[in-house]
């Protein structure tokens, strides 16, 4: 199997078992730059476990990923260097306490990428200017919203130019009016071009963002497509029912 | 996003808001109040009985003989400086190697695994030893060795005696401070292409050594006092200080004094870690009434 040229990440056959239990069991699939994938599914079905895998911080026990052509999954890779070239974005924030926002924020392109506290500063503030938080540079994480902190962990992940951002439920914390302020950030990276992997529980933001759309159950991605078309017209039962419980439960 | 309230300079609390505000202010003149009379009535109570004891004229000649006590300060005080000393020099070398041993103890690479093995034994060591035997048999025994090129000052043997004691305890108080910072916090930090050394530096040991502040703290204060164990080996510190003037007077009142160094050290010490540490727990948390 080779890749597409246009793909800058590339799984194939991907499996993680926890004791006995296996979560991820022969995970495929492509992302081409510039596109969103989406990963929909259950609770437990092992969504934060795949995107743990791909920033290397949960070993795998089969299978290959290969960003930008190079396969990160090697044993002598150096995980630092893979890792400059990604973005995270954790479900639960995981801002450092101890740091105001602009520290959390500027951390990174100073220690890792090399760039002065002036430059990094100036940059980080852009950011925070364009994402309504300018006034809250100083301030302390616990003092801030809960989507105010998701917007800052999100633009800690892209204050460092990865060349693809991984999102983990970055909602599910907040209200709904909070997840609006949030998605609508989403969408317009995704406008700008950014590359991203997203798993999350609105299937509406999921339908809005996604070039592709994967329903994980099993340990398998049982069906995957255009989103409109895998949550609209699902083939696969299990799908199906899926997509059935989330209607019932009044998320789509 | 967020808009700052428009008139928020000019808005005046309600008459209800302005009723509640008095009532608190009332409350709190009250417990002023309360703990004032009790404080005087407790406290004069006591000092009446003491006073009017019997035993009381022969106390304050032995213990509080103040005349004598600002006569010897001068010589006590000397000597307390030997213990101020030593505790900046053990203390800075406490704080590094403790750091070390705690980095050691805690690290995971396999390269190490024979320093972590040594950094446990000599931990389990040397924090169930009396502290007073280390000086004695260092202070003591390693003169008795005659090797040459070895100091036998007893002074900084001493010192080597309580860096040692001291380094252990410390280790253990800074290890399980590194082990209460949350996984989550090194994966945030790895993620965003920090390594491993610049995670502790930047995530976890921050966040560790603020938590184990308070028993950082009560260890200092356990430090100074306990310079004054090294007067055993006939180092002259503000203990032994006193005790040759005790020894001419057969009065106590030495001793006072030296008790009296000692508090005005540690029990600022106390007050302004104390005040420095709330302030960075006011910076960072949330605000609220919890
Ligand atoms: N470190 C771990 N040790 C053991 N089991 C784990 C570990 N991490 C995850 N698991 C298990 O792996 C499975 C998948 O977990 P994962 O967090 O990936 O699910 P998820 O799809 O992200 O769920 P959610 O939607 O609730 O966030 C779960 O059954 C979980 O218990
Ligand atoms: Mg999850």
């Amino acid at each position: 199997m080779s890749l597409s040229p246009s793909a800058l990440l590339s799984v194939r056959d991907l499996k993680k078992t926890f004791g006995s239990e296996v979560v991820l069991d022969g995970i495929s699939f492509e992302v081409p730059v510039h596109t969103a994938t989406v990963f929909i599914g259950a609770s437990g079905s092992g969504k934060s476990t795949l995107l743990r895998a791909l920033n290397l911080l949960e070993q795998v026990d089969d299978g290959v990923i290969e960003l930008d052509g190079e396969e990160i999954t090697a044993v002598d890779i150096d995980p630092d260097q893979v890792r400059r070239k990604l973005g995270m974005v954790f479900q639960a924030f995981n801002l450092f306490p101890h740091m105001s926002v602009l520290e959390n924020i500027t951390l990174s392109p100073i220690k890792v990428h090399g760039l002065t506290r002036d430059e990094a500063n100036e940059r980080a503030l852009s950011l925070l200017e364009r994402f309504g938080l300018r006034e809250k540079a100083d301030q302390y994480p616990d003092r801030l919203s809960g989507g105010q902190q998701q917007r800052v962990a999100i633009i800690r992940a892209l204050a460092r130019n990865p060349r693809l951002l991984l999102l983990d439920e970055i909602t599910s914390a907040l209200d709904p009016v909070l997840v609006n302020e949030v998605l609508l950030t989403v969408r317009e990276l995704k406008e700008e071009g950014m590359t991203m992997v997203i798993a999350t529980h609105e299937m509406g933001f999921a339908k809005q963002v996604a070039d592709q759309l994967c329903y994980l159950h099993g340990g398998k991605i049982v069906e995957s497509g255009r989103a409109s078309d895998v949550i609209d017209r699902p083939k696969e039962p299990e799908t199906q029912e899926f997509l059935a419980r989330v209607h019932s439960a009044g998320r789509l | 996003m967020t808009s700052p309230i428009s008139d928020s300079e000019n808005w005046q609390p309600s008459e209800l808001e302005r009723r509640r505000r008095a009532e608190r202010q009332r409350k709190t003149q009250k417990n002023v109040l309360i703990a004032g009379i009790s404080s005087v009535l407790v406290l004069g109570t006591f000092s009446i009985i003491l006073v009017n004891s019997p035993g009381w004229i022969s106390l304050r000649d032995t213990f509080f003989k103040w005349a004598y006590g600002v006569e010897v300060l001068p010589k006590v005080i000397l000597g307390f400086t030997t213990n101020i000393t030593l505790t900046l020099i053990a203390g800075s070398s406490v704080a590094l190697l403790g750091l070390l041993l705690a980095l050691v103890r805690t690290s995971r690479s396999p390269a190490l695994t024979p320093f972590r093995f040594l950094a446990t034994i000599y931990v389990d060591v040397f924090r169930g030893i009396p502290m007073i035997l280390v000086i004695l048999l260092i202070g003591f025994g390693i003169p008795a060795l005659q090797i040459p090129g070895v100091t036998n000052e007893v002074l900084i043997l001493g010192t080597i005696a309580v860096i040692i004691t001291y380094t252990a305890y410390v280790a253990e108080v800074l290890r399980s401070g590194i082990l209460t910072v949350h996984p989550s916090q090194r994966a945030a930090a790895r993620s965003l292409g920090l390594s491993h050394f610049q995670t502790l530096r930047h995530v976890v040991l921050p966040q560790a050594i603020k938590r184990v502040t308070p028993p950082l703290l009560n260890d200092l204060v356990a430090l100074i006092k306990d310079t004054g164990l090294i007067s055993i080996l006939g180092v002259t510190d503000a203990v032994r200080a006193a005790q040759i003037q005790t020894a001419k007077s057969f009065n106590y009142t030495p001793y006072v004094m030296a008790a009296l160094l000692f508090l005005a050290v540690t029990i600022p010490l106390t007050r302004y870690t104390d005040r420095i540490l709330r302030r960075s727990m006011e910076r960072q948390n949330a605000q609220g009434l919890t």
